[in-house]
């Protein structure tokens, strides 16, 4: 393999031969596993990649974490594992875990001569598979395919579970028909491009793509999800069949089993952002701006955090729930999302993997524009936000706010405008992911902002009622829905799904400013993703979520009546400006954050330029507020160390309870990147 | 041939002192495994990328800790780094003065960061020359048509 430093060519791990679980029983397992080693010494990369070798697997060395991550970007399928020293100079190695973990979800192992205790648990709550200690011996290494195994059998649980859970809904033909797509998908699935998904995976994508996109290749647009998610916001979401969907859409051409499918895909995002059976109502409700949707939100932020962590694979997903009960101080009502989380993040993974799949796939966004994705990017988006909610509790909380409702116009101008601000965030990942994103056509985004705005939106503004200076969140949220329709737009509609890990356009969303630089970063280049992770990380770190939390429970939507306004604003354009407008440059944690975080020039030039200085300062109120606020908050912070940015955050946030227009600005509808999009 | 034999003795005895005198560790020994036909220079070339990524480290060190206005944390990064590397290798004894090194970097304990840089620099000299030796014992008895003995 070449040596991949600055300088020396890209090896691209040529495919030897898939690695497929199959493998795992036949006498070569694991060979050919297909590794990158990232380490910015010189003599432990050699090293390492000498003993990958005698392990007999595929080993490419880099010496540089934004190499790795083009390396990665650029073979979607090329590798099973990543290796990633901790202390590297152009990148932190956990904000390498955490990129690789959204946009490629591949299992990350962490290695470091640092065996201290924080730094191993930064390893867990960052999602890390397993944590090596320096100098790494051999017997260390011939181990790790277990990683990759195990992340792939918890992938396709996720996903099985996925598609019987949403059979419920008791749409009995739209059951057949899937099951019908299934089979015939079957044969046609099998893009398996020569990449290697494993068998068991891509048996899974297939069972799903079938399910969700069948037949009928109809391409889910942003236009037409939005008019999918009206009808079934129209009708309520336990009153709405695909029949009756069919006729309130009154799309030519469209199908009932379109609708199914869609409906099943959008089911299961919203089970999974609520973390309770559609048939509650108070998955939407909780969102919606109930009374306790405040807590809800909370529940979902402090969820989302754990899900993050249990999404990492270091938490069960029971745990997970209590644990998130437990920090809320309630049961895991309806409003928190326990497991969810996990299974959204697994959730996610399945998209990823999906979106991974070679062209044909069902699954991929690609230019190919399936815009059923789209039914895949809902709960990947959903995913993201999970994944952000790693981040950014915030943003999760957000995704989980799809839900249908809309309470008032201003939740959805709010929606709209995190959903915006989320898609970018998650196109810009999902561009990287791979393309496949088709892009969300600016009419849905539109919708969005229509009264009967789609769930995306619908559920944004739930959440914005909820929490009142929940500004952050929404939009963060919002950004992750919209993601949907202006991922698309960028060509991230795949996108979205991978979104999930893109999470770090997610974090954007926490910091209204943060956001824009993301997603005005992300924007300009094709790795948003990269530089809204960084936000992301930065107020993942301290306890931002709990800050969060609290910003949501004083959010006001109602004050923000720049929400309304946005109402005829597509989305993209609402998020845009959220996230351009990062007009609380001082709040913004984004520009500077975000940007710094990730060097690989993308940011756009919006962005906020005070970032990052601005968060620290701030963040250090928010935490304050947080900490008396949310006493079980402190659950949750000692899980993600407070890193940086979350000041800011955290002033921002401070600063939209203190009033109403700050909010507006912090949308900042105007002058969104939209361009940006290629709508 | 005697001398190959004399030579091969020399090997070992002088490999042995290395481990017992603690200039290098049980991580030497890994590395020596990992030589084989396919890779038959793979010490001498992880050994020779060392010495080089050190003395770039040795030399940042030198000059972050002679800033008007140290940075500890850069300082504590490059000994990280170095004591991550000379541990990859087994160069015990410089990997040692690195942990120390890194609790003056802590302490923002400038004179202990300077005493430790120099110890630090010491050892590397001192495992530096030893492993040339042994390089160069090696590439005699290769010379004199023997084979580098194994040790275990």
């Amino acid at each position: 393999m070449m040596n991949i430093g600055s300088g020396s060519l890209m090896s691209v791990p040529s495919c030897t031969g898939s690695w497929k679980s199959g493998d795992v029983v036949s006498d070569q397992f694991p060979v050919g596993l297909r590794v990158l080693v990232v380490d910015d010494d010189p003599t432990c990369l050699r090293i390492l990649e000498k003993m990958l070798r005698n392990c007999h697997y595929e080993v490419t060395k880099c010496n540089r974490a934004e190499i790795a991550l083009s390396l990665l970007r650029e073979n979607k399928n090329g590798f099973d594992i990543v290796i990633s020293d901790v202390h590297m100079p152009d990148m932190d190695g956990f904000k390498l875990l955490e990129h690789i973990g959204l946009e490629m979800d591949l299992p990350v192992i962490m290695m470091s001569a640092d065996d201290s205790k924080d730094v191993v648990m930064k390893g867990v709550t960052h999602g890390a598979y397993d944590y090596l200690i320096k100098p790494v011996r051999i017997e260390a290494l011939k181990n790790i395919w277990q990683h990759v195994v195990r992340k792939k059998k918890h992938e396709l649980k996720d996903n099985n579970y996925d598609q019987s859970g949403s059979v419920e809904e008791g749409d009995r033909q739209q059951k057949a028909s899937e099951d019908v797509d299934y089979s015939s998908s079957a044969n046609e699935g099998n893009c398996k491009n020569s990449k290697k998904r494993k068998e068991e995976e891509e048996e899974a994508d297939e069972r799903d793509d079938a399910s969700a996109l069948k037949k009928p290749r109809v391409v889910w647009s942003v236009e037409l999800h939005q008019q999918f998610v009206q009808a079934v916001h129209q009708l309520g979401i336990d009153k709405a069949v695909p029949k009756k969907i069919l006729e309130l859409m009154n799309v030519p051409g469209l199908t009932r089993e379109n609708v199914a499918s869609h409906l099943q895909k959008y089911r299961l995002y919203l089970r999974r952002l609520s973390g309770v059976s559609q048939h509650q109502n108070g998955l939407n409700n909780s969102f919606m701006g109930r009374p306790d949707a405040t807590f809800g939100i909370i529940s979902n932020l402090n969820g989302l955090d754990l899900q993050a962590i249990a999404a990492a694979g270091q938490i069960p997903a029971q745990s997970l729930a209590t644990l998130q009960a437990a920090a809320l101080g309630r049961s895991a009502t309806k409003s928190a999302i326990p497991m969810p989380l996990v299974d959204q993040r697994n959730l996610f993974s399945f998209e990823n993997s999906k979106l991974r799949y070679p062209e044909g796939q069902q699954l991929q966004l690609n230019n190919s524009n399936k815009q059923t994705d789209l039914l895949h990017g809902i709960p990947t988006n959903m995913e993201l936000k999970q994944l952000a909610n790693l981040h950014n509790p915030s943003e999760s909380f957000v995704g989980m706010n799809m839900q249908v409702n809309s309470t008032t116009q201003h939740n959805n101008s709010l929606l709209m405008r995190m959903s915006q601000s989320q898609p970018r965030a998650q196109m810009l990942n999902g561009a990287n992911n791979g393309s496949q994103v088709s892009r969300l056509p600016l009419s849905m985004q539109q919708s969005l902002s229509s009264e009967g705005i789609p769930g995306a939106v619908l559920a944004q503004s739930g959440i914005v009622d909820n929490a009142h200076g929940s500004v952050y969140n929404p939009v963060s949220q919002a950004s992750s829905m919209v993601d949907f329709s202006v991922n698309q737009s960028k060509e991230l509609q795949s996108y979205n799904f991978s979104l999930g890990s893109n999470s770090s356009g997610m974090s954007t969303m926490t910091n209204r400013g943060m956001l824009q630089e993301e997603v005005n970063s992300d924007i300009k280049g094709s790795r948003g993703f990269p530089s809204n992770y960084d936000i992301f990380n930065e107020l993942q770190p301290k306890s931002q979520n709990w800050s969060l939390q609290n910003v949501f429970s004083t959010f006001d939507a109602s004050h923000h009546p720049s929400i309304q306004g946005t109402q005829g604003v597509s989305s993209q354009l609402l998020l845009q400006q959220g996230i351009s407008s990062t007009h609380n440059s001082e709040r913004n944690r984004n520009v500077p954050i975000g940007k710094p975080m990730y060097s690989n020039g993308e940011q756009s030039g919006h962005s906020n330029p005070m970032g990052g200085p601005q968060l620290n300062s701030v963040g250090g109120n928010m935490l304050a507020v947080k900490a008396e606020r949310f006493p079980d908050a402190d659950y949750q912070s000692t899980i993600f160390p407070v890193q940086f940015g979350q000041d800011d955050l955290m002033s921002a946030y401070l600063k939209q309870q203190g009033s109403v227009e700050p909010v507006e600005t912090e949308f900042g509808f105007d002058g969104y990147t939209l361009d940006n999009l290629p709508v | 041939m005697e001398i190959v034999g004399k030579l091969q003795k020399q090997f070992m005895d002088f490999m042995s002192s290395l481990y017992r005198e603690g200039f290098l560790d049980d991580q030497f020994l890994q590395l020596q495994k990992l030589q084989d036909e396919s890779n038959p220079d793979f010490v001498v070339e992880v050994v020779s990328l060392f010495f080089e990524d050190s003395e770039k480290l040795l030399n940042n060190l030198a000059m972050a800790l002679q800033q008007q206005v140290v940075d500890f944390k850069q300082v504590d990064a490059h000994v990280h780094q170095f004591k991550g590397s000379s541990s990859s290798i087994g160069a015990q004894r410089v990997k040692n003065a690195c942990v120390g090194f890194r609790n003056f970097c802590e302490e923002k304990n400038l004179d202990g960061c300077m005493q430790c840089l120099q110890h630090a620099k010491h050892e590397y000299f001192l495992v530096k020359n030893k492993l040339e030796t042994l390089f160069r014992l090696e590439q005699q008895i290769l010379a004199a048509g023997g084979t580098v003995p194994i040790i275990s």
